[in-house]
């Protein structure tokens, strides 16, 4: 070991500290957590997970929040596949104003528009569905997903798309067989893009949401407020909403540095 | 060079339908309010730029602009700095890599407001981790919901835990993108690590450090959920930055002609700072 490693490894425990800090109290009764200090949880319970797993309010939340995050990388991917294409290979009029145009949603303060998103998605039914949420969303993520994707285009050579018109592959073929599979990374790393902001983001989704699409970030600071105190729940709550950003990460591990640049390294 | 191709616009077509139904009528909706005044009842009266013209002259507006300004200026000189630092003493290759990579990430991909919560139950000040050794063991009084200086020192350390992974995966990649040649030449010319960094890597990181700048100034710029979940604004309002008191304004008071023109006035801001970015950004592109 080398000594400059020394800082990595500092940085990265200074990361487990407050998380290793709420899985502990996630396994606490609320009596010790309120009775003193304990490094270690003294008697062990899984009573926080239990409630979880058996109320409905509670898991419906997780399942609520994962069906609008899928519907959201679904939409998102797919309208921006052809947009990032055409922005990689052709020029076209407008084409630098539209980008940069896309870009600008990804700038807007989502307390901007969370009272008018709630006002127009009342307008058109859609308030308290999985499909506001996940339209919602989409406004910051079609931006970044079109910009990664179009970064990882760029480095695909043209000459691949010239000799598959040449072999007389038609454009819809060249591009799911051909095309697509050569931006696999990208496309993962885009996908990846889409559920993290999705998952993370809470001021728009309860904003949307009632009841039927409440997600599982709203449950919880509902209890928290109406249920008095309860830390090791609402730690427990927290503990299982790192679990599927950990299982997420692990997939993309090898490409997301090149996605948190964007495609452009 | 790419070729001209006006149909391309097809392409762009589901896009642009999707993104202008999200973003401008909603926006129509907030220019619409921000020259209006209602007592509600859906009655509206003109108000022409009345709302701009109060705004610009309130003091609520311009200690929570100020606020924000501080917040964004202090995050992104330690982020910035610190991210390259970490980025650049990590190893290039190896077992450890990975491992690197995925607990550096993991604190973006928790929900923000389970991490205004989380940060909540680490700095209660008798039970909370870090409340306890500040208070206890090192003597420190420290009660984020008391003092001031304490609730500004806990955001920043929140918000410096939470996206400094993001500044070391753009420099990390910047990084290992530079080819060993470089290195190698390096060192038979005898140059200094100092020299390595300004010359070598620095250069080489300086696209995605812009990126880096850019999204971070915006995302912090933006920041509304984690700090009101731990701070809640408080205590006073010496934590209410300017997302916090919009939403307090149009969500909680509903004053929506004094919320609409302080939420361009807000987008006017990002957009130009971004446009800055973004002009550096692409000319780099093009060269």
């Amino acid at each position: 070991m080398r000594k400059r490693y020394i800082i990595p490894l500092i940085y990265i425990l200074f990361l487990m500290l407050p998380i290793y800090w709420l899985v502990a109290m996630s396994f606490k009764t609320t009596g010790e957590i309120l009775s003193g200090f304990s490094l270690f949880p003294q008697t062990w319970t899984f009573d926080n997970y239990r409630v979880i797993f058996t109320d409905p309010t509670w898991y419906w939340g997780y399942i609520n929040s994962i069906i609008y995050v899928t519907l959201n990388t679904i939409i998102s991917l797919t309208v921006a596949l052809p947009a990032a294409y055409a922005f990689s290979r052709y020029r076209f009029l407008g084409d630098k104003q539209l980008f940069f145009w896309l870009l600008t949603n990804r700038m807007a303060p989502a307390a901007v528009f969370a009272l008018p998103f709630f006002q127009l998605y009342s307008a058109v039914g859609l308030f308290d569905t999985h499909l506001a949420v996940a339209l919602a969303h989409a406004l910051f993520n079609i931006p970044l997903a079109v910009w990664i994707l179009e970064g990882f285009m760029g480095g695909v050579p043209k000459e691949l798309d010239e000799t598959a018109y040449v072999d007389g592959y038609s454009f819809p073929r060249f591009f799911t067989t051909i095309f697509l599979p050569s931006i696999k990374a990208g496309v993962g790393v885009a996908a990846f893009f889409c559920f993290m902001f999705s998952w993370v983001e809470l001021l728009l989704a309860k904003t949307l949401t009632a009841v039927y699409a409440k997600p599982i970030a709203a449950t919880m600071t509902k209890t928290a407020s109406s249920a008095g105190y309860e830390l090791g729940l609402l730690a427990a709550a927290g503990t299982l909403t790192i679990i599927p950003g950990a299982i997420v990460i692990y997939f993309v591990r090898n490409h997301i540095a090149k996605g948190f640049a964007l495609g452009r390294v | 060079m790419k070729k001209q191709y006006q149909k391309a616009w097809f392409f762009v077509l589901p896009v642009l339908l999707l993104v202008a139904f999200n973003a401008l009528i909603p926006m129509m909706t907030v220019v619409n309010y921000s020259v209006q005044e209602t007592f509600g009842n859906n009655l509206f009266f003109w108000e022409g730029m009345g709302w701009f013209e109060k705004l610009m002259r309130s003091d609520r507006f311009h200690a929570a602009l100020g606020r924000q300004f501080m917040f964004t200026g202090i995050i992104l000189a330690i982020e910035i700095p610190l991210g390259i630092i970490i980025a650049l003493s990590m190893p290039r290759s190896g077992f450890w890599v990975p491992i690197c990579l995925v607990t550096m990430a993991l604190p973006m991909l928790i929900p923000w407001n389970v991490v205004g919560a989380m940060w909540n139950i680490f700095t209660l000040p008798d039970i909370g981790l870090l409340g306890y050794l500040m208070n206890t063991t090192l003597g420190i009084n420290y009660d984020m919901t008391q003092d001031p200086f304490a609730a500004w020192a806990t955001i920043i350390t929140m918000d410096v835990w939470h996206w400094t992974s993001l500044v070391v995966l753009l420099s990390y990649a910047g990084l290992v993108s530079i080819p060993d040649a470089y290195y190698q030449a390096a060192k038979i010319d005898g140059a200094s690590s100092w020299a390595v960094f300004r010359y070598i890597q620095l250069p080489k990181m300086k696209q995605v450090l812009t990126i880096a700048i850019l999204l971070r100034f915006m995302d912090s710029f933006n920041i509304y959920t984690e700090i009101f979940v731990l701070t809640g604004g408080g205590p006073g309002n010496s934590t209410t930055l300017l997302s916090i008191d919009l939403v307090k304004i149009a969500l909680g008071q509903f004053d929506l002609g004094p919320a609409a023109a302080m939420s361009l006035i807000y987008f006017a801001i990002t957009l130009l700072v971004s446009w800055l970015f973004y002009t550096l950004m692409t000319k780099d592109d093009t060269q």
